[in-house]
């Protein structure tokens, strides 16, 4: 393994591996693939005691909404979940509200033609376009994927030498690292960088230092102050990459809350029976020669 | 167990040939038709070495992880749907409106790979302490079938989610059967339009797949019984490798003291469970196979889940595709084999200066093998991948028999009451005898 | 056999007997908690709680006019009842009904009256679970078509039921009236059952 640079980016400081995030923007030799380092941020859903903040879940639908959504969809959202504990916290009205906004099939009338209704609560996100075949016509035969799993669907290709691999895993068990998906999609909506000189890439294609093979249909969708929060929140690019990634990561596992307070109540549960069992035993083999 | 009979053990330590008394006139009557309970009180007092670790405790720990399987895989089927259309959905569905959906398929999905974590250590232990060797040869044998039958379940079980690895594992691995095209011409391709029931894998492989996944533990449970039986029949082996010469003096009735202290390991076991089901339930698996199956598209790089990783090196290994094939089901197949190709008169690894030290450089060439499963077949991997499938063939088909007959064993203790009292001795000598 | 006696076993429970029954009771409730999981399970989910109740636009039906709306996987039946449907359904002494009870879920003992099937000030709409409380078929009298029994209400085909024009058993082996759904009018058009 020579074209390895380097590993363990953004784990805890003070580790001899690891390596300030700058350093990492370097590029491997002669115009090839850059290898852009993508930094490990810290999230409020990571950690044992993680959970969504709801005002941050809140700028990144509006983010979602005017910008996402345009050209993605969220298929196995419903709308009745942005109501629902652990999300944005929107309430019944404010959810029938945003559900009314969209037409839904509802079946047929009674000529034959398509019936359409508003939306309601119960109904999954819309899509904006009838189905896959037109999105592909729209953007010339690339579909914009759903984004329902995204954050559980894309990783970090991370790369070290096959000796520190127990170190990373150990690394990755004790902080409980799951939010690679979520580091990688800021990153791309952070990757939109100047063409490097002696780069080529196809017509009607993108360049992005995160995206694996550096082109990408999809053109930089975020920028400086473009969504209005609203609540004093500054709208930089940083800022609504983080918010959209935040709300897209509760769209992608909108239990999260749920599971880790319930894994602490099972974890203290078990400590204290094994602590029991250990100590039955103790009891039990006191006088045993074993 | 009732506590009169729990106190009438814990008081006689190697007094406990159970004789059963049915107490009741309820228990006389049952005794004298079904005799379950003077079974089951047979069965819990297996005299079992005194001197075994807690390694042994995989056992116990393996029976818990079938339990969580079975229960956990039951409730998802009454959930999921084996559709090819909505068989992704359906699991998502699951996840997210059903009352503790997520809390089951991730328990479904983290109990697969700890019960392969503990299936090796299992397996390992068993190789270091030659639990294999003569009389447990098919006791060692029934493990290595339901080993297979861990494989294929957790191999079907994947194919179930419908993912994008899902999908590319399906293919790839129904695909080695179109190797035996070059044993006879179209052989291979029959069996495979066999096995999907078309032309490519879809629904047809899917519905059979899903119905095989729900079969097959049925038979490792058989398998798993027979395995418990061919236990008592031959009892446990222990770390001296020696075998019990007094049941009263080398053995303890195995409930309760090693009902207690298998519980405590799996209790211990299920922390390391829980923390990874509820802090980090996807770090095991692929990102990619949550992207919904697409026939038209590869996922750049197809890697099976960690507990196939290395046998799925020696699979890329070998160039040519029959002879991959062979070579991987070979590395099975070869553990069958091992009760005969160990030559060594002596059991325990402990004992064997040359052969212990072969064992951890095999667990080596296991876990490089994993490593290099998981990279692309590229560069110096394709090399070093070479390498250790030949070391792994080497170390069992080679090293076993040829060590067993030129290594001198060290000093052995005379029995397991022998090694008990030297080790009282030299770890605390203020101990007070146990009788 | 159990003749040996431990030192300390003499005063009924020792530590030692506590600490096995202590370890053995925690870990049963444990168990139970795990319990409850596995059973919740099988409750309907929220997909399916989310379509407990639905909103229905009554504009669209005509006087004398009826429709059937699906609501938790059962027919609801509304009329846009005529003034002398209301008029023959008011008309009814509840002494002589073969089920004296509304039926309206919720509720017990309410008398049978017209009134007490229906909202104030909206007597003409009448809104109600369509189905036979004898053996669970859907009654016919929905359509304009339709036979509606000997009371002009319902008549179920099975056994012979037939229904008023309030809903109420009249006649047939059907025991009770048919069921009023739990209902409110959230607008003067629109009702939300559920």
């Amino acid at each position: 393994m020579t074209t390895i640079k380097t590993t363990l980016m953004g784990l805890a400081a003070g580790l001899l591996l690891s390596i300030a995030p700058a350093a990492a923007a370097e590029q491997a030799a002669a115009g090839h693939e850059e290898h852009y380092q993508i930094p490990r941020l810290k999230w409020t859903w990571g950690g044992i005691f993680g959970y969504f903040d709801q005002q941050q879940l809140r700028r990144g639908f509006k983010v979602y909404k005017e910008v996402c959504s345009n050209c993605h969809n969220l298929g196995l959202l419903s709308y009745r979940n942005l109501g629902e504990p652990g999300g944005p916290g929107f309430s019944p009205e404010e959810v029938k509200a945003i559900a009314a906004e969209v037409q839904v099939f509802e079946g047929f009338d009674e000529q034959g033609n398509i019936a359409m209704r508003a939306g309601r609560p119960a109904d999954n996100f819309v899509w904006k376009f009838k189905n896959a075949k037109e999105a592909a016509a729209a953007f010339g035969g690339a579909v914009p994927p759903d984004l329902s799993l995204i954050t559980r669907a894309r990783g970090i290709e991370r790369e070290f030498h096959w000796y520190e691999y127990p170190l990373v895993m150990a690394k990755d068990l004790a902080t409980q690292y799951q939010e690679q998906g979520a580091d990688y999609l800021h990153a791309l909506l952070l990757g939109y960088v100047d063409l490097p000189a002696g780069r080529k890439i196809a017509d009607g294609l993108n360049y992005n230092r995160v995206f694996p093979g550096n082109q990408l249909a999809m053109p930089q969708p975020l920028s400086d102050g473009q969504v209005e929060y609203g609540d004093g929140t500054p709208n930089t690019l940083d800022q609504e990459a983080k918010d959209v990634t935040a709300f897209l990561g509760w769209a992608a596992e909108p239990h999260l809350a749920e599971r880790k307070k319930m894994g602490v109540w099972v974890i203290v549960y078990l400590a204290v029976l094994a602590g029991l069992l250990l100590l039955s035993k103790k009891v039990l083999w006191r006088n045993i020669e074993h | 167990m009732s506590n009169e009979s729990i106190a009438s053990v814990t008081h006689e330590p190697g007094s406990f040939e159970h004789t059963y008394q049915p107490k009741t006139a309820f228990t006389r009557w049952l005794d004298a038709r079904l005799p379950v309970i003077r079974f089951a009180a047979h069965f819990m007092a297996m005299p079992t070495p005194r001197n075994i670790k807690y390694v042994w405790a995989f056992g116990a720990i393996l029976a818990y992880f079938l339990v969580v399987q079975l229960y956990s895989g039951i409730i998802l089927a009454m959930h999921y749907a084996p559709n090819s259309a909505i068989a992704f959905d359906s699991i998502e569905k699951l996840m997210r409106d059903t009352s503790y959906g997520w809390l089951m398929r991730y328990t479904h999905v983290v109990g697969a790979s700890l019960f392969f974590f503990a299936v090796y250590i299992h397996m390992f232990r068993g190789m270091y302490y030659g639990s294999y060797k003569s009389p447990r040869e098919v006791l060692w044998m029934i493990g290595v079938a339901i080993f297979l039958c861990m494989m294929a379940t957790a191999f079907m079980g994947y194919s179930l989610v419908w993912g994008q690895m899902s999908f590319w594992a399906v293919t790839v691995i129904t695909n080695l059967f179109s190797s035996f095209d070059s044993i006879y011409p179209g052989l291979g391709t029959a069996i495979v339009q066999w096995i999907w029931g078309g032309f490519s894998v879809d629904n047809p492989t899917l519905n059979r797949l899903f119905s095989l996944h729900y079969m097959v533990p049925f038979v490792l449970v058989a398998l798993v019984a027979l395995h418990v039986w061919a236990l008592h029949v031959v009892g446990s082996n222990n770390p001296t490798g020696i075998e019990v010469r007094d049941v009263k003096k080398e053995t303890l009735p195995f409930h309760p003291y090693f009902t207690t202290k298998d519980m405590f390991a799996i209790a211990a076991i299920a922390i390391l469970f829980a923390y990874i089901v509820f802090w980090m339930p996807n770090y095991l698996g692929d990102v990619v196979n949550y992207e919904p199956a697409n026939p038209l598209k590869t996922p750049p790089h197809i890697v099976p889940e960690w507990y196939f990783l290395p046998f799925y090196a020696i699979l890329r290994a070998i160039p040519s595709k029959l002879g991959g094939v062979i070579a991987m089901f070979g590395a099975i197949v070869v553990l069958f084999f091992i009760p005969w190709l160990d030559t060594s008169r002596v059991r325990s690894c402990r004992y064997r200066p040359i052969f212990k030290w072969l064992f951890w450089v095999f667990v080596f060439d296991a876990l490089a093998l994993g490593y290099i499963g998981s990279q692309p077949a590229e560069g110096s991997w394709v090399f070093w991948g070479q390498v250790f499938t030949v070391y792994y063939f080497v170390h069992f088909l080679v090293l076993m028999p040829l060590v067993g007959l030129i290594e001198t064993p060290s000093p052995m203790p005379e029995s397991i009451e022998d090694d008990v009292k030297r080790k009282a001795k030299s770890t605390q000598p203020q101990a007070v005898p146990a009788e | 056999m159990a003749t040996t006696i431990d030192d300390d076993q003499q005063g009924g429970i020792n530590r030692r007997d506590f600490i096995y029954i202590g370890t053995a009771a925690f870990a049963a409730i444990g168990g139970a908690a795990a319990m409850w999981p596995l059973i919740d399970q099988w409750n309907p989910d929220a997909s399916t709680l989310s379509l407990a109740s639905i909103e229905v636009d009554l504009a669209p039906i005509q006087p004398g006019q009826a429709i059937t709306v699906l609501w938790r996987g059962k027919p609801i039946f509304i009329r846009n009842r005529m003034p002398e449907e209301v008029e023959k359904a008011k008309a009814v002494d509840v002494k002589e009904l073969k089920d004296p009870d509304a039926e309206v879920i919720g509720t017990a003992n309410l008398p049978a009256t017209d009134a007490n099937r229906t909202k104030p000030g909206k007597e003409k709409w009448l809104v109600m679970i369509g189905i036979c409380t004898h053996l669970g078929c859907i009654p016919k009298g929905q359509s304009a078509g339709d036979e509606k029994g000997p009371y002009g209400g319902w008549f179920c085909p099975c056994h012979g039921s037939a229904y008023d024009t309030s809903g109420r058993i009249r006649m047939g082996p059907a025991p009770r009236n048919m069921e009023i759904p739990p209902y409110r009018f959230v607008e003067d058009t629109k009702i939300k059952i559920g």
